[in-house]
């Protein structure tokens, strides 16, 4: 990846998630809102069955920045903004754009735009984070 | 939507969490991540880390505390944005202080119908009190509330 404003990071596609999933990261994450696990609530309260976490879909976007930037990167701020539902069986494929770069003593800053898609192209969380590489 | 505006600036109890290895190891193993700087000390201090790192948005499973009194609808919320500010980076082993508070309440109505923004700041300090990391949540409530 080249430091330059309108270079894309590398994307992650993430397997399809699945209700098991959803239930790991309600037991890793504390967020047992049964509206991630159990089907018959959901439904009932009217979504049409399990969503997935918000920030599941935000720590897929995190990872993507991660291994984007290696082992020399440190984020130093981001954040989204959770525009659409992700269900079981959803694919999100992370994805950025370089939007600015300035040079410091020790290293280099880089703005970028990210975003997270489903397999039908819908934006399910986008938004902004800055992150150092160190030299 | 009375009452909420009386609890902006109001801060938690401050609340002591141990970041724990086997914490991170299983939030990575849930989030499909198998990066080994999660899982092994050496991987994460040859990235130039003092130990295993946390995710980035590991931080979200911290206890930060109650805001006494506060009690937000439990039904018809929603998560609609979050954002992470970091200073220092957090390890596993390190002990972190955690508390929250209410910046902001406001009431909208739109082509959604009611709203209600609630926007909370979580702040994570060092035993010194030094400030590692903030995080930002927005919660919306949907439709008229109470």
């Amino acid at each position: 990846m080249k430091l330059e404003v309108g270079e894309k990071l590398p994307e992650l596609v993430k397997p399809a998630i699945t209700q098991t999933q959803l239930v790991m990261y309600s037991g890793a994450s504390g967020d047992f809102n049964p509206i991630h696990t159990v089907e018959a609530y959901a439904e009932q309260v009217g979504l049409g069955g399990t969503i997935a976490h918000g920030m599941l879909s935000m720590a897929f976007v995190g990872q993507m920045l991660k291994e984007a930037m290696g082992p020399r990167g440190r984020l130093q701020e981001w954040g989204v903004r959770f525009q659409e539902m992700v269900r079981p069986g959803d694919v999100l494929t992370c994805s950025g754009t370089i939007t600015g770069v300035r040079e410091e003593a020790d290293g280099h800053v880089v703005e970028c735009d990210v975003v997270a898609l489903t397999q039908k192209g819908v934006k399910a969380v986008s938004g902004t984070a800055t992150f150092r590489m160190l030299k | 939507m009375s009452g909420y505006e009386d609890f902006v600036g109001v801060v938690s109890n401050t609340v002591p969490n141990e970041v724990e290895k086997g914490a991170i190891r299983k939030f990575a193993d849930a989030i499909g991540d198998d990066d080994r700087i999660y899982r092994e000390v050496e991987v994460a201090k040859a990235a130039g880390y003092r130990g295993i790192p946390i995710p980035p948005t590991f931080s979200r499973t911290f206890d930060f505390g109650v805001i006494e009194g506060l009690v937000l609808p439990t039904n018809g919320l929603i998560h609609g944005e979050q954002r992470f500010k970091y200073n220092e980076p957090i390890c596993a082993g390190d002990v972190v202080y955690c508390s929250r508070s209410l910046l902001r309440v406001r009431p909208t109505s739109g082509r959604m119908g009611k709203m209600t923004f609630f926007m909370f700041e979580g702040v994570v300090k060092s035993g010194s009190g030094e400030v590692l990391l903030v995080e930002n949540s927005t919660v919306i409530q949907m439709g008229a509330g109470e």
